[in-house]
């Protein structure tokens, strides 16, 4: 759209920029662009926010946390003495990622995961707000839960933490939570997390519970009753594996019937996460109906497929299950038509005693905050999906979903930002990820481009060259 | 009867009294003029009066009430009527009998006024069209509660000395209310404007078509309002199921001093009774000036009091026959 200022579309550098000639701190005092909070200047920067279509050379002035000013005009000559400089050596500037699915360790899971490693992965990954699931021990089903989560990561996160909270007492399915004093506590949006919130008169009165309170309903739409213990996707790969398997009409249907339930309540509802190709005409269906309906899909579903499980790697075992190519390829099609809203990493800490297990017995889910940025430029590269496509699905769309004010680079936004490098080039060592659980299905993967630094409301709380 | 006496003019067109629904304005008028002339009466020591000598009442609540019931009764013997009590838990219908069985029996006994409630819509009709005498729908489910509506309308009209143009927010358990659903139909009728307030969960579908503003936020709601109509939410609604818990109920929908703030400064607070403390209302609330807790529960002897001396003057032998 509007170009605001500057030089609109020429997107200069070609993204590709001299590498790692680009010393992090510049001029001023240091690279950490924090400074206790002053103002920092980041200049010679690809300025790129599909929320505004801006793509453009220019800088960005941050003050007290929030974007003060951007532009082609902020360059290192136009920048007050004294101001500290960020010299972002021609890279892309981005708004910091917003990760709409984030399963926390902590509480209950510290030795898999602390919101502080989290946060640490997440930094590493671009992303600059994490918004976790309930599925912690205790369940956060509770104000004073919401309150502690909001607590802690204040204490001890790098990164905006969001916590969502269970949509049903102890995500049993059965009593509603209290949305009124959970989203008074901070919760975001309310959720069963993992767990498909099956019973549909519970469903029904949730949704209409949560409309009264505009608050967001997230979805995990699979059929437990229909998916059974199945342990990956129905097909000839689970059949030649000997594994049970969870047919992609679990999530269809179940889909399916969450939108007659979504016009009956006019509730804002989000599915976590469709994977399958009927999913999406679902989701276009609804769409087309003016529905307040909009949905996910895990940068895994979008860069893997079922063949990837190979001889049993439990790392690949998620919910829901990786799908058949023609399925990963109608996923990224659906980013890039704008079907799908919002790309999410589906973080997921196992610890070896959860996932060293035969493929059956291990636990779902997979690391994925660090490998975000990364795994999302691989599909850019591959020419897949545009870099605007995938950015908005990671930064506007979610933060408009979520109501956050982060998620563009505008004039009095959080200064929460992403500096990628396009073409930098690392291989997934899991003992070098900061995260504290090493699932990662990408072990060994070299990838091509990452976030080389990321800034939360004008600190930098991560650089990749230093 | 009193056969000699001027013969009172007759105030319903109909039998029996099952619903405000078919009312018309001049019929309510009426019985709130009569059941204000009633008011008076019980003010007095001597109370007995011989409207309805002769005449036998019988109470038969299928759904124990000891409030409705008891103030029936002393409607009905204040006018002279023999009051008979019969509830669930003596009477032959825990024994399987049917509403048209128990109908039936009771005809034989001839009543002249049978005073019902039952714990599904349209029980009280039912047995209406199976009597001879006279039928007053005490409450039947979630569908009317006529008496309720006009106790609330001769508390406010003597309050506010009209009905007309007032707005009032009736909030809480719309759902499953007959209080509401009668007190909508009764406002309307006498041409107040009603707002609904609730969680959506406990709002009937398509409520705007019973004409009414609906509202699922109690400071919108409440807005310059003049009169806040407060309702049970029973205990087994509160548990998770339509609502998640009695404390969030209170925090959103109950009705405290902050919520009622953004009412009118002169708004008056209602509640059918018995009030849940701390769930829908706040005891400043409820025991303050402007609550009219009370003076409902004294309307409502007097109210009844006009229904029934209303419904015996159209019974063969009584002053319209």
């Amino acid at each position: 759209m509007t170009a605001t200022p500057g030089n609109g579309g020429g997107n200069a550098s070609g993204g590709a920029g001299n590498g790692g000639g680009n010393a992090s701190g510049g001029t001023g005092n240091g690279g950490n662009g924090g400074n206790g909070g002053g103002p920092v200047a980041f200049v010679h920067a690809r300025l790129f926010d599909p929320a505004t279509g801006l793509d453009g050379d220019g800088g960005l002035v941050v003050r007290d946390g929030l974007i003060a000013d951007l532009g082609a005009h902020i360059t290192l000559d136009s920048v007050p003495p004294g101001m500290a400089v960020v010299d972002c050596g021609g890279h892309i500037l981005a708004p910091g990622l917003i990760d709409m699915r984030v399963f926390s360790g902590e509480p209950g899971h510290e030795h898999r995961e602390t919101l502080a490693t989290a946060s640490h992965a997440a930094a590493a990954g671009g992303v600059t707000t994490i918004v976790t699931m309930p599925d912690t021990i205790p369940v956060i089903d509770d104000a004073a839960l919401v309150d502690y989560m909001l607590r802690r990561a204040r204490d001890t996160a790098l990164v905006n933490v969001a916590p969502m909270a269970a949509l049903t007492k102890g995500l049993q399915g059965e009593v509603m939570t209290e949305f009124g004093l959970l989203k008074e506590a901070g919760a975001v949006g309310v959720t069963d997390g993992e767990r498909m919130v099956a019973n549909p008169l519970l469903l029904r009165r949730a949704l209409a519970y949560a409309r009264d309170f505009d608050l967001l309903v997230v979805q995990h739409t699979e059929d437990p009753v229909l998916a059974a213990s199945g342990v990956m996707n129905e097909g000839e790969v689970s059949t030649r594996l000997g594994l049970p398997g969870i047919p992609a009409a679990a999530e269809t249907m179940a889909l399916e019937r969450d939108m007659h339930l979504v016009e009956l309540t006019g509730a804002r509802y989000h599915a976590a996460q469709v994977t399958c190709r009927a999913s999406l005409d679902v989701i276009r269906a609804a769409k087309d109906k003016g529905l307040p309906v909009t949905c996910g899909v895990s940068i895994n579903h979008l860069t893997l497929n079922e063949t990837d499980i190979g001889a049993y790697r439990t790392f690949f075992k998620l919910s829901p299950p990786l799908r058949p190519e023609t399925d990963r390829r109608a996923m990224v099609e659906g980013v890039a038509d704008g079907t799908i809203d919002v790309v999410v990493s589906s973080h997921d800490p196992q610890d070896p005693d959860t996932k060293r297990r035969p493929f059956a017995e291990a636990e779902f889910g997979a690391i994925g905050l660090e490998t975000l940025t990364s795994a999302a430029l691989s599909l850019v590269h591959a020419g897949e999906v545009s870099l605007a496509r995938m950015i908005h699905a990671m930064t506007a769309a979610p933060a408009q979903i979520l109501g956050f004010p982060a998620g563009r680079l505008a004039t009095g936004a959080p200064a929460d930002l992403v500096l990628i490098d396009p073409t930098f080039t690392w291989t997934v060592d899991p003992e070098h990820l900061k995260s504290k659980a090493k699932n990662t299905p990408f072990e060994g993967r070299e990838f091509v481009g990452d976030a080389i630094r990321t800034v939360v409301a004008g600190q930098t709380v991560y650089n990749r060259l230093e | 009867m009193t056969s000699d006496a001027a013969r009172p003019t007759p105030i319903l067109h109909g039998q029996h009294l099952l619903g405000i629904e078919g009312l018309s304005k001049q019929e309510i008028t009426d019985l709130l003029d009569l059941a204000d002339s009633y008011v008076e009466l019980n003010r007095q020591i001597e109370k007995k009066q011989s409207t309805l000598r002769g005449r036998t009442q019988i109470n038969l609540f299928f759904e124990v009430s000891t409030r409705t019931q008891s103030s029936f009764e002393l409607a009905g013997k204040r006018l002279g009527a023999d009051v008979v009590n019969m509830s669930v838990g003596s009477s032959s219908i825990k024994k399987g009998e049917t509403v048209i069985d128990t109908a039936m029996t009771l005809t034989a006994m001839h009543p002249d006024i049978l005073v019902v409630r039952h714990h599904a819509a349209g029980a009280v009709e039912l047995l209406a069209q199976k009597v001879a005498c006279a039928v007053v729908n005490a409450g039947d489910g979630s569908h009317e509660h006529p008496t309720q509506a006009l106790l609330d309308a001769l508390t406010i009209r003597r309050r506010k000395k009209r009905i007309a143009g007032l707005t009032v927010a009736i909030c809480g358990d719309i759902l499953h209310s007959r209080v509401a659903r009668s007190n909508i139909i009764l406002l309307n009728i006498m041409g107040a404007r009603v707002r609904i307030v609730a969680p959506s969960t406990l709002l009937p579908p398509d409520a705007e078509q019973l004409g009414v503003e609906v509202h699922t936020s109690m400071t919108e709601g409440l807005r310059d309002c003049d009169i806040v109509m407060m309702l049970r939410l029973q205990l087994e609604r509160m548990q998770g199921s339509f609502v998640p818990s009695t404390r969030e109920y209170f925090r959103f929908f109950g009705l405290d001093e902050d919520k009622l703030a953004v009412a009118h400064p002169d708004a008056l607070v209602m509640h059918p009774g018995p009030m849940n403390r701390g769930i829908e209302i706040d005891s400043l609330v409820a025991d303050g000036l402007r609550s009219l807790v009370r003076e409902q529960v004294e309307m409502g002897v007097a109210v009844r009091m006009a229904v029934l001396d209303a419904l015996a003057r159209n019974l063969p032998g009584g002053g319209n026959a």
